[in-house]
């Protein structure tokens, strides 16, 4: 095939750095995901280390971020909660993509499809997010696995309808026609002419769904349908940590604050990629 | 006689809508002989449209047969169907939306040279190089973006685009009103400056009167779906039977100040093609005609060496 690709990543990438924002969330992002890899090494006590004498020790020199209702580190328990959390996010992004990006641009481009696919989006659509994803984890049973793919279900929907009016409207036009006279195949004109065509929002809904994916973890956990509940994930802290607020505001201050940061900075991230991607404004950035 | 390239013969399109049937394209008949350029004009929603991209088999025709050099195109397999379509091929109006803003030049020009596997990747760039050339752009834009060019130069790749495969014949569809005046007369002569040197074979289709005249060698009228006059363009346009194209050709602005001439202006829109008039089509806006324009449809009647017009008063008012 003549695509050596449209754009070499390393140009791609480089141009997500030249935007100042782009660049330090990137920088932040990684930085965030080398300590919850390194969590082993850096967390200064066990993550499941009770001790009931020093329970809700506000941050100081015992334990740098505080001590939950358990006395356990909060430190700890936030590095090791980032590894599931951000797994889940990954997981569920990178999964409700491919298979909604399939799905639309299947329902978009050939239209005796549609009807069937658009019908059962709408019913999917129809339903609760997290009821759905209760019903499927209850169904799959309670593991990290399980979750991701519950989730991914449940998000699939969203990348799929934006796809499919996405593709509905670029099928029309004049160079997709022109490949048909040219005598292109079907997948060329599906990947190059549409899908290359509809990477920005499609990117923007993905870095949206990674933080959905992670806030829905917290309600699952909650819940008792989602991780073991004994495996700490931000949600599951913020979760425990509602009842001490008056008490302990930190118990929830920490885990959100690294939610909030670990969303931000990666849709920061998507916008400098989406634009990136975009060849008329790559050339003002 | 000169040899046909391209011969519609009954070509019909109905497409269906949620209000009924649309009678887009309505028992034509043309000839578009070898190295010609056919001009075919009409309003919007004449159908002229639909029929170009009928003879390309972008839109599957009801009815009618169309011979591309002897061969049937109904009676084709698909390979051979696929290997016919690579000698037609189409030249948009838009220049915007007709190239993809996501690929560079000449992944936009090589295009059909990569489905028809034509060419190792640098016997492709040689050619991009050279059909960059011929439509006079340079071959350093090949690795440029589209938005990074007029409208004209964008008009310009897509003619090259058109032009990858060595087709015969090239459907032009409006290819010049979305561009500017003094950009028109470049891309025309463009066309015609390709035309004598590749021998190509054109369908121009248009709604301006005045370039086609400039361009083609042949001109079909085209009202609502049926082709009312057609002709060697000097006997069309010296001396136009039909009043559909009496009409037409008087809405052309006189350049010399202060000339008058008898203008016959038409009254109200084209009708709808859901609901096309019975008869001829044209008698709810002619100003000659009578009842019984009604009940039959005109055929082309020749009045001169190839000028024919479909008219059931011709003799009367001419």
């Amino acid at each position: 095939m003549e695509g050596q690709g449209l754009y070499a990543e390393r140009k791609v990438f480089s141009l997500v750095l030249e935007r100042r924002s782009s660049a330090l969330a990137l920088l932040f992002f990684v930085l965030v995901l080398i300590l919850v890899f390194l969590a082993p090494i850096i967390a200064p006590t066990d993550p499941y280390l009770m001790s009931v004498r020093q329970r809700l020790t506000p941050p100081g020199d015992s334990f740098f971020l505080g001590s939950d209702a358990f006395g356990r580190d909060v430190l700890s328990r936030l590095l090791y909660a980032g590894r599931v959390s951000l797994m889940i996010g990954a997981g569920v992004a990178l999964s409700s993509s491919i298979l909604g990006v399939l799905i639309g641009l299947m329902a978009g481009f050939f239209r005796n499809l549609d009807g069937l696919i658009s019908r059962i989006i709408d019913a999917m659509m129809a339903f609760p997010d997290i009821l759905l994803a209760i019903s499927l984890v209850a169904i799959l049973g309670g593991s990290m696995i399980n979750v991701i793919i519950a989730l991914s279900i449940v998000y699939t929907p969203r990348i799929a309808r934006i796809v499919r009016a996405s593709t509905l409207v670029i099928r029309e036009l004049p160079y997709v026609e022109a490949a048909r006279s040219l005598g292109s195949s079907t997948v060329y004109v599906l990947t190059r002419h549409v899908l290359l065509n509809i990477l920005s929002p499609i990117i923007v809904q993905a870095t949206f769904i990674f933080v959905y994916a992670m806030l829905a973890e917290a309600g699952l956990s909650f819940l008792g349908v989602g991780v073991d509940p004994s495996t700490p994930t931000w949600g599951i802290m913020i979760n425990e940590g509602r009842q001490y607020i008056d008490q302990a505001p930190y118990l929830i201050l920490f885990p959100g604050l690294a939610i909030s940061f670990s969303v931000l900075s990666l849709q920061l991230v998507g916008d400098g990629l989406r634009d990136a991607l975009d060849p008329r404004i790559a050339r003002q950035m | 006689m000169t040899e046909l390239l391209v011969s519609i013969r009954g070509l019909s399109k109905v497409f269906q809508s949620e209000k009924g049937p649309v009678f887009a394209v309505q028992d034509v008949y043309l000839d578009i002989p070898k190295g010609d350029i056919v001009g075919l004009v009409g309003e919007s929603g004449s159908g002229k449209t639909t029929l170009g991209r009928t003879l390309l088999r972008l839109i599957e025709p009801t009815s009618g047969e169309i011979v591309f050099d002897g061969k049937n195109m109904n009676s084709l397999d698909p390979s051979s169907l696929r290997a016919l379509r690579q000698r037609m091929q189409i030249i948009f109006q838009d220049p915007v939306a007709s190239l993809n803003p996501r690929l560079r030049v000449k992944e936009i020009i090589s295009e059909g040279l990569v489905a028809h596997g034509v060419g190792s990747r640098k016997e492709r760039i040689e050619k991009v190089t050279a059909l960059l050339e011929e439509v006079g752009l340079q071959s350093e834009d090949m690795h440029r973006f589209p938005h990074e060019f007029s409208g004209g130069q964008r008009q310009r790749i897509g003619i090259a685009r058109a032009l990858a495969l060595d087709p015969e014949f090239i459907v032009a569809d409006e290819s010049v009103s979305a561009l500017d005046v003094s950009i028109q007369a470049q891309i025309l002569n463009l066309l015609l400056d390709i035309r004598d040197q590749r021998g190509l074979t054109m369908l121009f289709i248009a709604h301006d009167l005045s370039v086609v005249e400039y361009l083609c060698d042949m001109v079909a009228v085209m009202y609502l779906g049926r082709i009312v006059e057609i002709g060697p363009s000097q006997n069309v346009y010296s001396s136009p039977s039909h009043p559909y194209t009496r009409s037409l050709l008087s809405a052309i602005p006189e350049p010399k100040p202060g000339s008058h001439r008898e203008r016959e202006l038409l009254q109200g829109d084209i009708p709808s093609p859901l609901n096309p008039p019975t008869g001829c089509v044209f008698r709810t806006r002619c100003r000659y005609a009578l009842d019984s324009c009604a009940d039959t449809i005109p055929t082309l009647v020749e009045l001169d060496q190839g000028h024919q017009a479909a008219c059931l008063r011709l003799s009367e008012i001419s």
